[in-house]
């Protein structure tokens, strides 16, 4: 596209005229078709499936019929399920983005001040994410649990202790604590690449100019992270839209812990096999996450013409 | 500590350097402080699980987890290998994750280098495939990966079930076809920072196109290889769902998704759960301390550029 607009630079001149005999565009061929073909088979083509598949009422195995947007209309209007699971997707998304990723910026500007002992901070902090989010799920209940759990030893439960992974009021704030230990660890790592990026002349040159530590910070540091900014918040989206290991370690994404992964992969795993309603379920996180994904991919793209 | 010697930078690390400006004031003991308890209040988790996994349940059923042992003993992991034959399913992870992990980073790096490099007409469409595919959730393409898996007919040399449901081949195919997209991501971001004379002169010099990619511009790539290796290892071998969804047959699960086996129908012995959680979490564990350079620089090259 834009190659065509670009004038001819001489350096180029060099690749065009012996560009891609025909063993190059054999190789080109092959090695760029198959994983473009894979790509297609794997996530896109089943994609615009489940998109299709979301009209119909079909079970997996019988004929295909046409249902038209019954489905979205019983998803909305009389699937128990749907809304508390809708719910606790935002609020994952609002504790992960108002509470956890500040957290992990607070570390990594901590971590970054170039403190004694920062490697051991940076690997303790980090630790819990290389860990699968299902033995998070499982360690939670170590933590968790009613009975024998370290939380209520610690707070010392009495004879009606507190049931922390079992009470749906309670529950599904338990699982985001678990789910923040792994992801503010993740984001600090991103921060602290980004911090160390920057110019140091900058934050000298506001020295100079008689800014504080805050004003430096939010008015020279900030602004300069930008790009760790957005994949930071795009990371954030897709892991609150992507939640599921956790909740489905611990009980299976039942009784509070509803989200609306755990609904896709209960309808058509189950008994049930409700393959057109699963779909919908999945085109609402596709399209909500396809907001989002584009938004990052422009700014991306803008990026790259600049370059 | 004394607050004046600044330690002096000898390791510094990838991520974060030893700043040799000494600062001072109140405020040190104070980020120490808070850095420390929150260090401690992040790693006690994982001591926990340790801890508890080398007691027996009716200890812990009758003091809690947060109590002073009476005996201490390996009993649990001796179970976990040998009843519930977690090597197997070691092995079953490793079947999925090696070719996973070189196939991906194989397809990738050459989507790379043409978006990268050779100025191929449609480059960003490519890129902005790859790139997006990446970010769906997973759920979006299961339920027809799903249907369509158990519709694919397998010789039986190739899978037990004659279909592609419930085989290797599924999982290996979708965690390959999905993780392509952030290793297109990171490799092109990385490639472009590579000066374009090494790859002009070999132009001149009549390289073909697998000659500027094998010969040229991979060897360049080494860190950014050995960084994406890293992580994606430590992704596909801890992913959960996949397995979860498109193999039944209990004996083939990779490890991560197996330790739902241990977990009882109506009892469920959490000090055994602990002992295979520690088995499980060790692997990435002991890969990130090993490693921690490699994955964190994985992690940060899709982030920063340049």
């Amino acid at each position: 596209m834009r190659e065509r607009e670009a004038p001819p630079v001489p350096t180029r001149t060099v690749g065009r005229r012996r560009r891609f005999t025909r063993r190059d565009a054999g190789v080109i061929g092959v090695l760029l078709g198959i994983p473009v073909l894979l790509d297609v088979f794997v996530v896109w083509g089943p994609t615009l499936a489940s998109v299709v598949l979301s009209f119909t009422s079909w079970d997996g195995i019988g004929d295909i019929s046409w249902v038209g947007t019954d489905n979205y209309e019983n998803l909305f209007t009389n699937y128990p399920a749907f809304w508390p699971a809708v719910r606790h997707n935002v609020l994952w998304l609002a504790f992960l983005g108002l509470v956890s990723t500040p957290f992990g910026l607070l570390l990594a500007v901590l971590v970054d001040r170039g403190v004694r002992f920062s490697r051991f901070y940076q690997s303790a902090l980090y630790m819990p994410v290389v860990l699968s989010l299902a033995v998070v799920g499982f360690i939670a209940q170590l933590v968790f649990s009613r009975d024998q759990g370290a939380l209520n030893a610690v707070l010392g439960g009495g004879t009606n202790p507190t049931d922390w992974l079992g009470d749906p009021d309670l529950n599904i704030w338990m699982i985001l604590l678990a789910a923040a230990w792994r992801h503010t660890g993740y984001v600090m790592i991103l921060y602290l690449a980004g911090l160390k990026a920057v110019d140091p002349a900058l934050k000298e040159a506001a020295a100079i100019d008689g800014a504080s530590e805050r004003q430096t910070f939010f008015r020279v540091v900030l602004p300069t992270l930008r790009p760790v900014n957005i994949i930071v918040g795009v990371i954030t989206v897709i892991e609150a839209l992507r939640a599921f290991d956790i909740v489905y370690a611990v009980n299976k994404g039942r009784n509070g812990l509803e989200l609306l992964s755990v609904l896709v992969t209960d309808n058509i795993i189950g008994e049930a096999s409700r393959i057109g309603f699963g779909s919908a379920i999945a085109v609402v996180l596709l399209l909500v996450s396809m907001g989002f994904v584009v938004t990052f991919l422009v700014q991306e793209m803008r990026g790259e013409k600049n370059r | 500590m004394t607050l004046d010697t600044a330690p002096p930078p000898t390791r510094t690390t990838a991520v974060a350097p030893v700043r040799s400006r000494p600062r001072r004031g109140p405020g040190r003991f104070g980020v120490h402080a808070f850095l420390m308890a929150v260090s401690l209040a992040f790693l006690a988790p994982l001591i926990l699980a340790v801890y508890a996994s080398l007691r027996p349940y009716e200890e812990t059923s009758e003091h809690g987890y947060f109590s002073w042992p009476d005996n201490l003993s390996l009993d649990y992991y001796q179970q976990a290998f040998t009843d519930s034959g977690m090597t197997k399913y070691f092995v079953n992870t490793l079947i999925i994750a090696v070719p996973g992990v070189l196939l991906a980073l194989f397809f990738a790096s050459f989507v790379a280098f043409a978006v990268a490099r050779l100025r191929l007409r449609g480059s960003i469409v490519l890129l902005m495939l790859f790139t997006a595919g990446n970010l769906l959730p997973q759920q979006v393409i299961v339920t027809p990966l799903y249907v369509l898996f158990n519709r694919i007919p397998l010789p039986y040399w190739m899978s037990d079930s004659m279909t592609m449901f419930d085989s290797y081949w599924a999982v290996v195919l979708v965690q390959t076809g999905f993780q392509i997209g952030f290793c297109v991501f990171v490799l092109a971001n990385f490639m472009r920072t590579l000066p374009q004379e090494i790859l002009e002169a070999a132009i001149v010099d009549g390289a073909g196109v697998w000659t500027q990619y094998w010969r040229v511009t991979l060897p360049l790539c080494r860190p950014a290889l050995a960084a994406l290796g890293t992580l994606q290892f430590t992704w596909m071998y801890n992913d959960f769902l996949w397995a979860l969804v498109f193999i039944s047959d209990g004996d083939k699960l990779p490890i991560t998704s197996a330790l739902n086996n241990l977990r009882g129908q109506f009892f469920t012995d959490y000090n055994l759960l602990a002992a295979g959680s520690v088995i499980v979490a060790l692997p990435t564990l002991v890969v990130f301390l090993l490693l921690q350079r490699h994955f964190i620089a994985g992690l940060t090259l899709g982030s920063t550029k340049g």
